[in-house]
C-alpha cells in the first residue's frame, strides 16, 4: 500500500484527461521540490543509465525511508518529486513490496514516459529499492 | 519538376502515425527512412537473388556478384569518381575512417607527428585519432569554429606544421549545418605533402559532391544516412594512398593465397574488404543512389535550400529559442536550445507526443559541445522528404514545450 502522498496526487491526477496537463503538473511538483545541495551531487549518488543527470540521496531517518534528489532534466525532477511521495515515510521493508511502475501506471504516466525515460525511471526505481534492501537486512 | 508529396508516397513509413499524431520524422541527421524501391530490392535480394558474392561459380553466386559489384561502380558515379577501383564498400564512415586509421595512418606515423581535426568532428572522425594519440603519440591540433559555426579554411592551413601528416575533416557539421570549404583546404595541404581525409557521411546526403574535383585522399560516406540499409556504406581512398596501406581487418575475400607461412594480399579495393560483405546492404544502397541521382541532387539541395530558409525564418522568431550554428549557406539542420528551462531530453519528449522525431543529446560531438558550453541540444535535420508544414508542426511543438517548461 502506498503512502498518503501519493494517494493524494492519485486523486489529483484523476482530474486530468490530456497528456499536457499530466505533464505540466509532474513539471511543477518537480518545481516545488528543493534543489538538491551541490555537496551531495557526487559520484556515489549519480544514478547511470539515464538520458538525463540524475543524483539521488537516500537515508533513514528515525526507520523510515526519506530521499532527495534531482535532475538537469525537467520531466525526470517531476518524476522524482512523484518518487518521494511514493516511498519517503516508509519502512525499507515495504519499499521493496510497492510495484514502482504499477503505482506510476495509476498517474497514467507510465505510457507516457519515452523508452529511454522509462530505462532511466527503472534505474532510479531499482537504486532506491537496492537501498531499503540493504537498509532492511 | 520536384514533387515532394509524390516523394512522400516513395516512403511507407512516412504515412504512419506517431503517438496518434501524423510523422514528422526530423532525425535525417541520425538516419534517413528508406524508400519503397529499397525496400523491395532488400526483399528481392533474399528472395530471388542470393548466394554469397565472390565464391562460387554457380548462377545465383554470379548474380548476387553482379548485383552487389554494380554498386561499386553507382557509388563511383555518385560520387563522381572516374575509376570505381578507388571505392571501398564497408559499413559506413566509421568503418571507413577505421580503414585509414589502422591500414594508413598507424603504420606510417610516428610520436609527435600531427592530425588536424576540425572541433564539429563527429566522434567516428574523432575515436580513431584518439587511439593513435594513446597508442603512439600522435599529436591531435584541434581548429575552432566561430561564433556563426563557420570553419575557415585559412585556420586548417595555418594549423599545418613540418609535422602534419594528415588533415581529417568533415565537409558538413552534423551539429551546425557547417558546409567546409574542403577544396582550399585540399590544394594547400597537398601543396605541403599533407593527405586529407574528408567526412561525407552528410554532406552526400544533401548536395553535389565531387570527389575527383575536390581532390581529396580519402571521402568517407554512410548508406543509412543516403536512404539506403543500414549497416551500408563506402570509402574512397585515391590509387596512390591505397598502394601505401596495410590491409586492416584479416579474412576471407581480401587474400589472394594463404600458406602456413606466406600470405599474399588480393588487389585494392578487395584488400579492403575483408569476409562476407553487407551484400544485401551494399545492393539496396546501390538502388537507394540511384533514386536519388534520379531525383536529382542539385534538385535536393535546392528543395532542402528553401526548407532551410522557412525554417530559419519560422525559428528565428522564437526569441527563447537559440539556434547553434548560422552560417548563411548552412544545410538544413537546426540544432538549438531553449531559453533558462528545459532540457534537450524534455524537449524531445513533448516534440515527440506531438509526433515529431529529433534527435537530442550530444550529437556524437563531444568536443563541439565542450567548444558551445552545452551538455546537449536538441536537433531537426531535414531530407528530401520534408515539407514547411512538417517545420510548422515543429514550431508549434516546440511553442508547447516553451509554455511547459517556462
Amino acid at each position: 500500500m502506498a503512502n498518503a502522498a501519493f494517494e493524494e496526487i492519485v486523486e489529483d491526477f484523476e482530474y486530468l484527461d490530456d497528456w499536457e496537463d499530466r505533464y505540466r503538473m509532474v513539471i511543477e511538483l518537480g518545481k516545488a521540490m528543493d534543489p538538491l545541495p551541490e555537496a551531495l551531487k557526487v559520484p556515489a549518488t549519480k544514478v547511470e543509465g539515464c538520458a538525463s543527470q540524475v543524483w539521488l540521496h537516500p537515508q533513514i531517518e528515525d526507520g523510515v525511508i526519506q530521499f532527495e534528489g534531482e535532475s538537469d532534466a525537467m520531466i525526470v525532477n517531476g518524476l522524482i518529486a512523484v518518487l518521494r511521495k511514493l516511498y519517503n515515510g516508509l519502512p525499507p521493508t515495504e519499499v521493496a513490496s510497492i510495484d514502482a511502475r504499477a503505482e506510476l501506471g495509476r498517474l497514467g504516466l507510465n505510457d507516457h514516459l519515452s523508452a529511454q525515460r522509462s530505462n532511466g525511471l527503472r534505474a532510479m526505481i531499482e537504486r532506491l529499492q537496492g537501498f531499503a534492501k540493504v537498509s532492511a537486512s | 519538376m520536384y514533387d515532394v508529396n509524390e516523394i512522400r508516397g516513395d516512403f511507407p513509413i512516412l504515412s504512419r502515425e506517431v503517438n496518434g499524431k501524423p510523422l514528422v520524422y526530423l532525425d535525417n541527421g541520425a538516419s534517413a527512412q528508406k524508400p519503397k524501391v529499397v525496400i523491395d530490392a532488400i526483399s528481392r535480394a533474399y528472395g530471388e537473388e542470393y548466394a554469397n558474392v565472390h565464391r562460387g561459380l554457380h548462377y545465383l553466386s554470379n548474380l548476387a556478384t553482379e548485383k552487389y559489384e554494380g554498386t561499386r561502380g553507382i557509388i563511383a558515379k555518385f560520387l563522381g569518381v572516374k575509376d570505381e577501383d578507388e571505392i571501398v564498400m564497408n559499413t559506413g564512415t566509421t568503418m571507413g575512417i577505421n580503414t585509414v586509421a589502422y591500414g594508413w595512418a598507424m603504420p606510417r606515423m610516428q610520436a609527435g607527428d600531427e592530425i588536424i581535426l576540425s572541433v564539429m568532428e563527429h566522434h567516428a572522425n574523432i575515436v580513431p585519432w584518439h587511439f593513435l594519440r594513446e597508442r603512439q603519440g600522435v599529436v591531435i591540433k584541434w581548429v575552432d569554429v566561430d561564433s556563426t559555426g563557420y570553419l575557415d579554411p585559412q585556420a586548417v592551413i595555418d594549423a599545418i606544421t613540418p609535422n602534419t601528416k594528415l588533415i581529417a575533416i568533415t565537409h558538413l557539421s552534423n551539429v551546425l549545418g557547417t558546409v567546409v570549404d574542403v577544396k582550399t583546404i585540399v590544394d594547400a595541404a597537398h601543396d605541403k605533402g599533407v593527405a586529407v581525409l574528408v567526412d561525407g557521411s552528410q554532406a552526400a546526403v544533401h548536395m553535389p559532391v565531387n570527389v575527383d574535383a575536390l581532390g581529396c585522399d580519402f571521402y568517407a560516406i554512410t548508406g543509412h544516412k543516403l536512404y539506403g540499409p543500414s549497416a551500408s556504406g563506402a570509402i574512397f581512398m585515391k590509387k596512390e594512398r591505397m598502394a601505401e596501406m596495410e590491409p586492416f581487418i584479416g579474412g576471407g575475400d581480401m587474400i589472394r593465397e594463404v600458406h602456413k607461412d606466406e600470405i599474399t594480399w588480393n588487389d585494392p579495393p578487395m584488400k579492403f574488404e575483408a569476409g562476407t560483405p553487407g551484400i544485401v546492404q551494399q545492393i539496396g544502397l546501390g538502388v537507394a543512389l540511384e533514386y536519388m541521382m534520379s531525383l536529382g541532387m542539385e534538385n535536393i539541395a535546392a528543395h532542402e535550400k528553401k526548407l532551410r530558409d522557412y525554417a530559419r525564418t519560422r525559428l528565428d522568431g522564437l526569441n527563447w529559442l537559440q539556434v547553434q550554428g548560422t552560417t548563411p549557406d548552412k544545410a538544413a539542420i537546426f540544432s538549438f536550445t531553449l531559453d533558462g528551462a528545459g532540457h534537450a531530453h524534455d524537449i524531445s519528449t513533448i516534440l515527440d507526443k506531438k509526433g515529431v522525431a529529433v534527435r537530442a543529446g550530444h550529437h556524437c560531438a563531444g568536443p563541439l559541445m565542450d567548444h558551445l558550453g552545452v551538455t546537449a541540444t536538441c536537433r531537426a535535420s531535414f531530407g528530401l522528404y520534408n515539407t514547411e508544414e512538417e517545420v510548422d508542426v515543429l514550431v508549434d511543438a516546440l511553442e508547447l514545450a516553451h509554455d511547459l517548461f517556462a
